[in-house]
């Protein structure tokens, strides 16, 4: 290590020494950001794609425009929302950022619901029919605890994206841990970029982890993952 | 008791899977529907709790046409066994036997002696397997839950859809032998579907041999082996008839008209209901052509040779 290098690194740590509690309020912005995004994004998604299972024409509709929403790039689907949400005098802050967050994670959420459900064994949906449960009953006895890891999976992928995404938010004033490193870049702190960087990816490691932990739980043992 | 009246269901525009087939499974009988693949067997039996949709015809379960019930009550009060046991992965043993009855709303305890009752009536430890999960059992294991989770509501019907069909040859025979033993004691209307004419003799009390859709011959097994309707029942029982009929009968059958020969001290034993095909296999294997038969109680009650058997056959058919 160089004397450069070895300067930065002081730098990040005196930087999270002098600054913990702003890191905190931004982490707990970021947080609440992507947390309500994919709390919504998870209440449209999952029944949708457990509903595209009964419809297979709209079914790869949807996938289709789920895909292209991911296909743009996020700085660019945030600036679309500036516009749109200004009509309505939301232009900048929370609300166009969540809106972009929900798309984003729908594509995960609603393919691996779809997939998991196309996927139950036929021979189970046909006893859980046979001997007389409802629709209902069957979705929520059978098919779904039988795909928990599958579905699970579409969210975690859906979760650490957006804590990824979520950065862009700052540029339209919503916030979050996006501060650090726009301002960072803005003023030239470096220290102050890479103690953003750090801190979303030690943020999308534990929500990764703690999400597999609640899988863990919720997943019967009966399921092989 | 199940009537199917003039059923015919037809794909498309003109595809007929089953073409005004007729005919009643009486209580406590088992009815084997029997065939080979494509002939509508499978059809015919989920027409009863309404997974298939009839086209023609109406099907009577205990007098009261199927089609005026509420779908889902209907088959709450009809046991399901497929072949691959249909067993739900994410629940227990435990969870698995009772959730006709949880459906059902019954209250813990009356489910809790439900499932004693069937884990004692297959033979399996009650508190060994309650909390353990279907992929932990053995096939033969699963396929006894499959069937007990079906008789869970006590349902005075039964649908079962080549129930035995995945297990190997020896678990198969002794999952029948299981299942006969039980049927003894607890009498329900089964319908059966196999395609497999060594089952369908075993199981079945009649037999509705299906092709294309229509029925062949609805008859007793020993009537099918007998006398078969036409060319294909004749084709389908085979060539082998006399000695499958062999199978229908019991060492009992010749007793019970006093043709046994003499008691003798033989080498091989075998009792009064064995049947006629294993009771000739050990008169073949054994030294002397003949073997020594006992009844219940061990006690010898005369023996049993080659021209024994094949007097008994040859009156049948004559």
């Amino acid at each position: 290590m160089n004397n450069n290098d070895e300067n930065t690194l002081l730098q990040v740590i005196e930087y999270f020494q002098e600054n913990m509690d702003f890191i905190l309020e931004l982490t707990a912005e970021h947080v609440n950001l992507v947390g309500l995004a994919i709390i919504v994004a998870i209440l449209i998604g999952v029944p949708l794609g457990i509903y595209l299972t009964t419809n297979d024409s709209l079914a790869g509709t949807v996938l289709n425009i789920a895909s292209v929403i991911m296909t743009i790039p996020s700085i660019a689907l945030f600036g679309l929302m500036v516009p749109i949400f200004s009509l309505i005098n939301q232009g900048i802050g929370f609300l166009p950022a969540f809106i972009a967050l929900i798309l984003y994670s729908q594509l995960p959420i609603i393919r691996n619901t779809y997939t998991a459900i196309n996927n139950v064994d036929p021979e189970i949906r046909d006893a859980a029919i046979g001997i007389g449960m409802s629709t209902t009953q069957r979705i929520f006895r059978v098919e779904i605890p039988n795909t928990i890891p599958v579905i699970m999976a579409g969210i975690r992928t859906a979760v650490v994206l957006n804590i990824g995404i979520g950065v862009i938010a700052a540029f339209i004033g919503a916030g979050g841990l996006g501060i650090l490193i726009q301002q960072g870049i803005t003023r030239g702190h470096q220290d102050m970029v890479i103690a953003g960087a750090i801190t979303i990816s030690v943020l999308g490691i534990s929500a990764d982890l703690f999400l597999r932990l609640l899988q863990r739980i919720f997943t019967s043992k009966g399921v092989s993952s | 008791m199940i009537e199917y009246k003039d059923i015919t269901k037809v794909y498309g525009e003109d595809v007929k899977a089953v073409d005004d087939v007729s005919f009643t499974v009486e209580d406590g009988e088992i009815v084997v529907l029997l065939g080979p693949s494509g002939c509508g067997k499978t059809t015919l039996l989920r027409m009863v709790n309404r997974l298939e949709s009839i086209t023609e015809g109406d099907i009577l379960l205990d007098g009261k046409s199927t089609s005026n019930l509420n779908e889902i009550e209907l088959r709450r009060g009809i046991g399901y066994v497929i072949q691959s046991n249909g067993l739900f992965p994410n629940m227990t043993i435990e969870q698995n036997v009772t959730i006709v009855p949880h459906l059902l709303g019954w209250d813990k305890q009356k489910k809790e002696e439900r499932y004693q009752k069937l884990m004692k009536l297959v033979g399996l430890d009650v508190e060994d397997f309650r909390k353990r999960f279907p992929h932990e059992l053995s096939g033969g294991q699963q396929q006894r839950i499959g069937v007990i989770r079906a008789l869970a509501a006590d349902p005075p019907a039964m649908l079962m859809d080549e129930p035995f069909g995945a297990l190997d040859p020896i678990i198969r025979e002794k999952v029948q032998d299981e299942f006969l033993a039980i049927q003894k004691e607890l009498h329900k209307t089964i319908l059966f579907v196999s395609h497999d004419i060594n089952e369908a003799i075993k199981m079945g009390d009649k037999i509705a041999l299906m092709k294309d859709g229509q029925l062949m011959q609805y008859d007793t097994p020993a009537n099918i082996l007998q006398n078969p309707a036409n060319e294909f029942v004749t084709q389908f029982v085979g060539q082998d008839r006399t000695i499958k009929s062999l199978s229908i009968h019991m060492v009992n059958d010749i007793y019970s008209q006093n043709k046994l020969k003499e008691n003798k001290k033989l080498a091989k034993q075998v009792s009064l209901n064995t049947n006629l095909r294993d009771a000739l296999g050990a008169i073949l294997e054994s030294k002397e052509q003949a073997v020594t038969v006992v009844n219940g109680q061990n006690e010898t009650v005369g023996s049993l040779d080659f021209d024994g058997i094949n007097q008994f056959i040859s009156e049948l058919t004559s």
